[in-house]
């Protein structure tokens, strides 16, 4: 049994533009020690996906499927037994901390209180763990400081209080929503560097968002690629990043700016992101993809086990061919 | 006629400096707060200057202190040969229609109740008063194509386009009145990666076509790499190292600029899993009590006790590199 295991997992919100499906047929398993990669750009569902396995979604919000922790559906709890889960065996950290942490109350409040909820601390030994773990985080003078309120502490200090907070219970899951998209690179650097350390000590298993292709290639075993709401590639990073067959990644790999190579023009993806409310028919990306022809716009591709590589999947009508050769074409690193 | 080989802004040693109030009472004594401190350099027509910097080390209050939307404390800055520090405000609007400037936020920098139309016209009314209103539209419309918008979309308002969207009508307002320079204050930061794309080959394509000179402002080192000829790296409002683009990238000289480009994630999962970084300890000191010394000492993995004592001068190093470090 996996420690997480999603089952065709979907998100419809009902809005005045009638139910938008927000995320549709997801899959993916998890173990311990194991880190997923989900990447996509704004309005991808990659957030929607990891809010709705937490109970999180907003009131106009439905989930459909199934969100399997240590076989338990996390979708079909109700709130006192999720609350036993969340924050607990599987803890979350949020994009921004700055509006993610409560500004009235001090770090130590919002820390001791987690400890106490769910492992019924007392309130001395509940701020000694907190200040061990602010410790593990690499906060300096974390006795002292655990008594200051978030807006005392700078951008990348509240990131690592977050950290700090997630891990209180020793998690086996952690979902990490966009944690460095709000930093500045030197402290990305720490706060991933921190986040690899963890793994290797504690074991945890991590699903990270992001939509960063290189937070993705340092940290990720597996990689799912996210556009409109759907699955567009699923596989190992090593197969995603050396060998995409699918016209999205291969344009979000070409168009992100690098070091190590020359400085010829980026290959952009024409066109915007789509409209949740207005999708075509067919596949999500067709308006946007150089390769689409009347059936990507009127039929919706399957996700299917790749011809090249079956432990790839991938949802395209095109070959796998003709896409490594659109890759060649744009000069895209294989 | 001037010489083509001068440069066509010259700024030196410029200072911003903010009186900030330091303690709860109204009689507290005022603190200065040192956003930029002794920045120099020259642009010359048509050449992009990329300048990178972490959040709060002042390269927003450099972009906004050229165009004297903040006024600078002290230094000097000529354009086209002309001082302008303390030149009255018709001399400043007479040089505004030659530099232009792209927002970060690209929504947030268009009026929300003006369409698209009038907000790329506004440059035009205020610059060129005279200018008969067909020809105005004419030009809009010429622009909109220039940028890859369609002239249908003339009559809508900005709530009603992307972000990618918004940053090329930002770019259509600043180039309406063909400037020599473009002030470009992160101009991708906000914007999808695919989207990111597209923005900095158009930007590229433009001052191609029309001779312009940038000044590209990012927090990403692997941003700037793709359009900039030369690289200022800023910290802490001072100038930590200035470079053509090759050496900086290939042979970094200042620790700084070591760190921030190996902080960097390359999307190559080989490369990046046994790559060696560089991490900083700590994070930006506040600029209302700057460290002594060199600034960048209290995070410098090199740092040495002479780093305390001395305020390094930026100096040259090779014909390629000048850097402001005792070390380099």
């Amino acid at each position: 049994m996996s420690l997480i295991e999603v089952n065709n997992l979907g998100v419809q919100f009902k809005t005045q533009d009638g139910l938008v499906y927000a995320v549709n047929g997801i899959n993916f398993a998890l173990e311990r020690g194991q880190t997923l990669g989900i990447v996509g750009e704004s309005g991808s569902g990659k957030s929607q996906s990891v809010l709705a396995m937490m109970g999180l979604l907003a009131g106009n919000g439905k989930a459909t499927g199934q969100a399997l922790y240590k076989g338990q559906d996390l979708l079909a709890m109700k709130p006192a037994e999720l609350n036993k889960i969340r924050g607990n065996r599987v803890a979350m950290i949020f994009q921004d901390p700055m509006t993610s942490l409560n500004p009235y109350l001090t770090v130590e409040r919002q820390m001791t209180e987690v400890l106490q909820f769910h492992k019924g601390f007392d309130r001395k030994s509940a701020r000694a763990r907190s200040v061990q773990l602010l410790d593990a985080v690499k906060i300096p003078e974390a006795a002292r400081r655990i008594t200051m309120y978030p807006h005392e502490f700078s951008g990348g200090m509240r990131q690592r209080v977050m950290i700090a907070m997630a891990l209180l219970c020793e998690p086996e899951v952690l979902i990490a929503d966009e944690p460095t998209t709000a930093l500045d690179v030197t402290v990305q650097a720490q706060i991933i560097a921190l986040l690899r350390d963890l793994q290797r000590d504690f074991g945890t298993a991590i699903i990270m968002i992001t939509h960063d292709l290189g937070v993705v290639a340092g940290l990720c075993d597996e990689v799912m690629v996210l556009y409109g709401g759907r699955v567009m590639e699923q596989g190992s990073a090593d197969s995603i990043f050396y060998g995409a067959s699918h016209p999205y990644t291969v344009g979000l790999l070409g168009a992100i700016p690098r070091l190590d190579a020359g400085d010829e023009a980026l290959v952009a993806i024409p066109g915007s992101p789509p409209n949740m409310a207005r999708l075509p028919e067919g596949c999500p990306f067709s308006e946007r993809c150089t390769l689409a022809s009347a059936q990507c716009r009127d039929v919706m591709p399957a996700l299917l086990p790749a011809a090249h590589n079956p432990a790839v999947l991938r949802a395209c009508h095109k070959s796998v061919e003709a896409v490594s050769e659109l890759a060649a074409k744009g000069a895209i690193h294989a | 006629m001037r010489d083509a080989s001068q440069p066509i802004l010259s700024v030196r040693d410029l200072k911003v400096h903010f009186k900030v109030k330091s303690g709860a009472w109204p009689w507290s004594p005022a603190r200065t707060l040192k956003a930029v401190d002794g920045v120099s350099f020259d642009i010359h027509a048509g050449e992009t200057l990329g300048v990178v910097g972490e959040s709060g080390c002042g390269k927003s209050t450099l972009a906004r202190a050229v165009l004297n939307l903040i006024p600078a404390t002290a230094g000097s800055i000529a354009w086209m040969g002309q001082e302008m520090t303390g030149a009255s405000s018709q001399a400043w609007q007479t040089a505004r229609a030659d530099i232009q400037m792209i927002f970060q936020d690209p929504l947030a920098s268009l009026d929300p109740r003006m369409p698209i139309a009038q907000i790329i016209a506004e440059p035009l009314r205020t610059h060129r008063p005279g200018m008969p209103e067909a020809e105005v539209m004419q030009r809009v419309k010429a622009m909109m194509g220039r940028v890859g918008l369609m002239p249908q979309q003339i009559n809508r308002y900005p709530h009603e386009f992307s972000g990618g969207q918004c940053q090329r009508i930002g770019i259509a307002r600043a180039l309406i009145l063909e400037p020599k320079l473009i002030i470009c204050d992160e101009p991708v930061s906000a914007l999808d990666v695919s989207i990111q794309a597209q923005i900095i080959n158009l930007l590229k394509a433009l001052q191609k076509s029309m001779g312009l000179a940038l000044i590209f402002i990012a927090h990403d080192l692997a941003v700037v790499k793709h359009i900039s000829d030369r690289i200022l790296v800023m910290y802490l409002g001072h100038e930590m190292e200035v470079a053509k683009k090759k050496a900086l990238y290939a042979a970094p000289r200042h620790p700084y600029t070591q760190a921030l480009l190996s902080a960097i994630p390359i999307p190559d999962p080989a490369l990046e899993r046994k790559k060696v970084i560089q991490l900083l300890q700590g994070d930006l000191p506040s600029p209302m009590s700057p460290p002594s010394g060199c600034v960048f000492r209290t995070r410098c993995p090199r740092a040495i006790t002479r780093c305390a004592e001395e305020v390094p001068e930026l100096r040259r190093l090779d014909d390629q590199t000048e850097a402001a470090c005792l070390l380099a």
